[in-house]
């Protein structure tokens, strides 16, 4: 079973986001780490190909600090790591992406299993893996909470708010996977020693075959026109109990539609 | 010269990562319930931390060189966020781990060992006794042989990782006979947890490092087979005296996490904190006392971490056996008197807040203050330097 994972670079949530004149993130600005989603697709890739046999392949696009989220991967267990880095990526859309990515998969070949997270956590689009799917030709199976792999198909179970959901497709097949489906592992000391003898290729788009008129900025379909900060919390409201308590927080959490 | 790498600090990364996710969110519980976390150990079995130091024949990184400072390290980061599981790891591997390792039989590693580095058990050495600290030559604990069997009787006092649910053994140092000069004999003997006639007291109630497990034990009559001698007998004193260079830096190594976080708290706690108007760090008598601070982590760390390289130096045969007790002392002295020190600070720094528990530096005031006690005071360490400097000794 071979199986790639889709990783991306974000900048760290916990740290304060700058923005470009052209509304694209400032990347100098914050720090940048693996998407903590992504992680959950990486630890689902290495339990599957421990139980059996195969190759983790962690995949990434983005600038040149975008192989640190290989590098995280590397060291939490995957085989061998490859990072599209081109300039004329920078700006690319959430299209752009997936034909980026699509053609890296292809040229990597011989995939079994293609796996995302659920969404990244700086864009939160969460329809790569459905393009990437029509791109690649493969069934798209997304929101995994649950797993398996056997006889050339894939079965997940998707959670509703109502109900549970169990999918089946054939392989070759790509999935996205929730943050209820493991808990990734920490590298381990050897995992960082180990991670410095994998190989890692630098692919730009030529070696893709991808045409610069169709990423990047200007060929995006969709454009961030403003970017503004959220403002701050106001304050929160205050109720005290005098017997009308309990009926005043089922309000409240009905009147936000909570309950 | 030393310093650290890009591996120590990709390492680094990790164990601060490893303690913010699975430590820091309930330390303040353990902390109020004086609650030792048992399943956190195999955690940091799975990261490697009990194994930096050890050959991968029993499950160890088999690093190479190097191998001290990365325990260090991992030292540092833990107690940055909660000193009792810094002093965890310290006495796991420093106490509980390095003596089987150094002095074993190859069975023993085999029995021990395995376990110990994976985090799937844990174990103690028993030196100290209520009559007998550094002066450790006064102990009291006998062990005779018997038909086979060591029958050991006497207590042990403030023994690290001894009464937990994974505690699988516990080397204790005796009597075992006169040498020829009229000396007492010492030897280590290896008792598993769970002997009869090995009793495991109540836990202390302590000031500090409530999450660490630490207990009086006391032996009975206490019987275990002729085998369970570590090393060679009448070595027990001399082995125990090669583990404490390695640990006085390793307890060097919490103060600097301590300081540091001290560091970190003050920083952030008085840029925040207003009086008067204006955030309190615009006072010089708050804003010095923080560089005060960051000139005593500066220095505590270099300390720390060139006594540590000596470590590994010596270990690879480029230093001397002195170089290291030297500079673990004075490691061990400055950074332990700057950890208590930047909690005093920091407190102050805090004012009625840093009084309460609900602010970190509260629990770091209560845990610093045993690291100018445990493995030699700072008395101690002034001592041995004073010794190492050729000055006459009493």
């Amino acid at each position: 079973m071979n199986i790639v994972v889709c990783v991306k670079y974000v900048p760290d949530a916990q740290g304060d986001r700058a923005f470009e004149a052209d509304h694209t993130t400032d990347r100098e600005a914050v720090d940048g780490l693996l998407s903590e989603l992504d992680e959950y697709a990486v630890e689902e890739a290495l339990k599957i190909v421990e139980a059996g046999e195969g190759e983790v392949t962690v995949l990434t696009m983005g600038p040149e600090d975008a192989a640190t989220a290989v590098k995280k991967s590397l060291q939490m267990g995957a085989d061998k790591g490859v990072h599209v880095l081109d300039d004329a990526i920078a700006g690319s859309d959430s299209v752009a992406t997936s034909l980026i990515l699509a053609e890296a998969i292809r040229k990597i070949g011989d995939v079994d299993l293609v796996l995302t997270g659920l969404a990244s956590t700086d864009g939160v689009m969460s329809v790569v893996p459905a393009m990437l799917a029509e791109r690649l030709g493969m069934p798209q199976v997304t929101f995994a909470s649950e797993l398996t792999v056997e006889d050339g198909s894939v079965t997940i179970r998707r959670d509703n708010e109502a109900f549970s959901e169990t999918v089946e497709a054939s392989l070759p097949a790509v999935v996205s996977v929730t943050d209820q489906i493991n808990e990734p592992r920490y590298p381990s000391f050897k995992g960082i020693m180990a991670a410095k003898k994998k190989p890692v290729e630098t692919w730009g788009l030529a070696d893709l075959g991808v045409d610069v008129a169709h990423v990047g900025l200007g060929a995006s379909w969709t454009m961030v026109t403003d970017t503004q900060a959220r403002p701050p919390r106001e304050a929160g409201q205050v109720v005290t109990d005098e017997g009308q308590g309990g009926e005043a927080l089922a309000q409240f959490l009905a009147d936000r539609r909570l309950a | 010269m030393f310093e650290l790498t890009q591996d120590h600090e990709e390492f680094r990364q990790l164990v601060r990562e490893f303690a913010t996710g699975e430590i820091a969110p309930h330390v303040d519980k353990w902390d109020a319930d004086a609650h030792f976390p048992t399943d956190l150990v195999p955690k940091m079995g799975e990261l490697g931390l009990f194994g930096l130091n050890a050959p991968e024949e029993f499950g160890g990184a088999g690093t190479e060189h190097g191998g001290f400072t990365y325990t260090c390290l991992a030292i540092e980061e833990l107690g940055r966020i909660d000193q009792s599981i810094g002093i965890t790891l310290s006495a796991g591997v420093g106490l509980g781990i390095n003596p089987i390792l150094s002095f074993g039989t190859q069975e023993q590693k085999e029995r021990y060992l395995p376990d110990l580095l994976a985090g799937k058990a844990l174990a103690g050495f028993g030196l100290t006794e209520p009559d007998a600290g550094s002066d450790a030559a006064a102990s009291k604990t006998k062990a005779v042989l018997d038909d086979g069997d060591w029958v050991i009787n006497g207590s042990k006092a403030f023994i690290t990782n001894s009464g937990t649910d994974i505690t699988s053994v516990v080397t204790v140092t005796a009597r075992t006979g006169q040498t020829a000069d009229g000396k007492p004999e010492i030897s280590a003997i290896m008792v598993p947890a769970g002997t009869d006639g090995f009793e495991v007291e109540p836990a202390y109630r302590k000031l500090g490092w409530h999450i660490s497990d630490t207990h009086g034990l006391t032996f009975a009559d206490c019987r275990v087979p002729e085998d369970h001698l570590l090393g060679e007998r009448g070595e027990g004193f001399k082995q125990f005296l090669k583990t404490l260079d390695d640990g006085r830096i390793a307890i060097s190594a919490l103060a600097v996490g301590c300081a540091q976080r001290m560091l970190e708290e003050c920083t952030a706690y008085s840029q925040e904190r207003t009086a008067f108007g204006r955030p309190i760090a615009v006072n010089q008598g708050v804003s010095f006392q923080i560089s005060d601070l960051a000139v005593m982590v500066e220095a505590a760390r270099l300390l720390t971490y060139k006594a540590a390289w000596l470590k590994d130096e010596q270990e690879a045969g480029r230093r001397s056996v002195a170089e290291v007790k030297q500079a673990a002392a004075v490691a061990k002295l400055y950074s332990t008197e700057a950890a208590v020190t930047s909690t005093r600070i920091a407190t102050q720094v805090f004012g009625g807040n840093g009084f309460m528990e609900e602010y970190p530096v509260a629990r770091f005031y209560r845990d610093s203050k045993i690291l100018e006690i445990g493995e030699g005071t700072s008395e101690v360490q002034r001592m041995v330097i004073a010794r190492g400097l050729g000055l006459p000794a009493r």
